[in-house]
């Protein structure tokens, strides 16, 4: 599970076809006549960005934060306040929205990489809350109630994010960068350290490797993906709220990586679409989607333990023998 | 001794009311196999703990190569050139046998703040790597998941590691624990191919084992060294015969 599977496994080739399939949604939904699609997915494909880069500390480092949410909010509202000063340029907007996520990522995980286990997922949740009240204290910026973006972050003439079919191509070619990057960085020897500190931390002590720091960049750049995540997030809503941050968020996130396969270079691909499609699906059902929602979950988990990633690997093997 | 390779001294550690090191000194020489041989909870496995460094001493100094090291942190000291195996095989189960001994190698190749090439496709890891399997004779092995080794594989497997680090010293705990008398046949010739190469400390009860591959023994009893000698020495000490060795003693004494 560990391994980071040759890019010609079943479940990568399925993530190729789905990433096919994604870039020739906007079509499909043209032909559908339901421009509502692009918008569905473009959220999907957010928080599939979200979703890989908590794969790189969960899946890859063992690192299980919940309060990863916590940089979308991050990324969102760099982006909002900005906005609201009138600064819309992009180049300016999304850098900062990095840069801001990865100094909270550097303090908050200073702090927490030096506990482990329970103590780790609680002292994550903890700071998570703290940025998510200092959003409610944002008086100037909304408060509770959020803000309004009126004008989505500008690139010139290059391109206009206003139009949704280039927005829904930005996404989908900042997923698949995101997912090429944490698939190299995991086979790196950074990425080895992290692995092997999942694995066995005391034994990588052991044989040299001052482990702290690797892990706390790894929860940085985790960070700073998330907080890009957070930038398409603002722009795709048109508005950010303390709510983007919300610790169910965080959840979610980890469900979504759980789901889809943890620490396999796909997983969270799969993961944020099978969760946002069965959340969509059910809801038009039912108002009490969740009570299904839960269980579903449950089965997949006892089901297939690395995530539908590795049904579809299954799938191949018992076509093979 | 000119130069000891490492010098402990007056080195005690006390856990609660039980004092697991007590005061014990011991110099090894550079190239020497030293085993320290003890009745279950004598503390040899706490000494070796404060050796690597997980463990604090309570009073006492260490010196490796000259230098003192009491208060270096583990992962320097590894740096220094003191590798251990642990007792409990401390394995990464996760990975394949080969990217266990290529993290241990990895660990001394600079650092790791390389975030783009891949390992797989790096020799100056690989071959390294690669060269201490075939030393522990796994090199048949290194594409299996560590999760999937045999008892003996991971005893030999932890050696891999701490070899590949290219150690000064090695420290091991235990390596036969736990081993038929094939595995431990296998063990001891590993270990009889590495003496001389590089200085070892071995733990270990199996006394066969120890008497035909150490050049010094150390006895611990309640955390006290009392005797050190080479291994005839040790055979004819009442002390230790009496304290330790009891009939087993004698039998590898005249047998
Ligand atoms: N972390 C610890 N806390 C308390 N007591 C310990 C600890 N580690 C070892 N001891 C005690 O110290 C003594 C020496 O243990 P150990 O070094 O493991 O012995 P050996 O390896 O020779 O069997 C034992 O009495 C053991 O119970
Ligand atoms: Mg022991």
């Amino acid at each position: 599970m560990m391994r980071p599977a040759s890019l010609s496994s079943p479940s990568n080739l399925a993530a190729a076809l789905i990433l096919v399939l994604l870039a020739l949604l906007p079509l499909f939904a043209e032909l559908l006549a339901s421009p509502f699609l692009v918008t569905l997915f473009t959220r999907m494909l957010i928080y599939a960005i979200a979703a890989t880069s908590l794969n790189l500390i969960l899946g890859y480092g063992g690192m299980v934060s919940f309060g990863h949410a916590m940089y979308i909010g991050i990324g969102g509202y760099v982006v909002g306040i900005m906005a609201s000063h009138g600064v819309h340029a992009g180049w300016l907007q999304w850098p900062l929205a990095i840069a801001i996520s990865a100094l909270f990522a550097l303090v908050i995980g200073a702090l927490c990489l030096r506990t482990r286990g329970v103590y780790f997922i609680m002292i994550t949740l903890a700071f998570a809350q703290m940025v998510y009240f200092m959003g409610v204290g944002l008086e100037e910026y909304g408060g509770d109630d959020g803000l309004t973006i009126y004008n989505r972050s500008s690139f010139g003439s290059l391109l206009n994010l206003s139009d949704k079919r280039v927005f829904y191509y930005v996404c989908l070619a900042l997923l698949v960068g995101a997912l090429y990057l944490v698939h190299r960085l995991v086979q790196s020897r950074f990425g080895m350290v992290l692995r092997g500190s999942k694995s066995n931390d005391r034994r990588m002590q052991a044989i040299g490797f001052p482990t702290y720091r690797y892990r706390l960049t790894g929860f940085v750049i985790a960070g700073m993906i998330c907080g890009l995540s957070g930038a398409l997030m603002a722009n795709h809503n048109e508005f950010v709220s303390p709510a983007m941050m919300h610790w169910v968020q965080s959840g979610d996130l980890i469900v979504m990586v759980v789901l889809g396969g943890m620490g396999t270079a796909a997983g969270p691909l799969f993961g944020a679409l099978a969760f946002l499609l069965v959340e969509y699906l059910l809801s038009r059902i039912t108002e009490y989607w969740q009570i299904i929602f839960g269980p579903l979950l449950i089965l997949v988990v006892l089901f297939a333990r690395g995530g539908i990633g590795s049904l579809f690997d299954m799938l191949e093997g018992r076509r093979r023998g | 001794m000119a130069d000891p390779l490492l010098r402990i001294e007056g080195l005690v550690k006390r856990f609660g009311g039980i004092v697991a090191t007590d005061q014990v000194s011991l110099d090894i020489a550079p190239g020497e196999l030293h085993a320290i041989i003890g009745p279950n909870g004598a503390g040899k496995t706490t000494l070796i703990g404060q050796l690597t460094g997980e463990i604090r001493p309570d009073s006492g100094r260490i010196r490796f190569q000259g230098t003192d090291i009491t208060r270096r942190p583990t992962h320097r000291r590894s740096l220094q050139g003191l590798a251990r195996s642990f007792q409990i095989t401390s394995i990464f189960l996760d990975l394949t046998v080969a990217e266990n001994v290529v993290l241990a190698v990895q660990a001394h190749a600079g650092h790791s703040f390389r975030f783009w090439r891949r390992v797989a496709s790096d020799r100056r890891l690989q071959e390294p790597a690669r060269a201490a399997l075939r030393q522990v004779g796994l090199d048949a092995r290194a594409d299996a998941r560590a999760a999937n080794l045999s008892h003996g594989e991971r005893r030999q497997l932890e050696i891999a590691m701490a070899l590949a680090t290219e150690p000064t010293m090695l420290l091991l705990d235990e390596p036969m624990a736990g081993m038929g008398p094939e595995e431990s046949a296998r063990m001891v010739e590993t270990l009889r191919a590495l003496k001389g190469r590089l200085t070892i400390l071995l733990v270990e009860h199996d006394m066969d084992a120890v008497f035909a591959l150490a050049d010094r023994i150390t006895v611990l009893v309640y955390g006290r060294a009392i005797a050190t000698g080479d291994p005839d020495t040790i055979r004819a000490n009442p002390e230790v015969r009496r304290a330790y060795l009891g009939d087993q003693g004698t039998e590898a004494a005249d047998g």
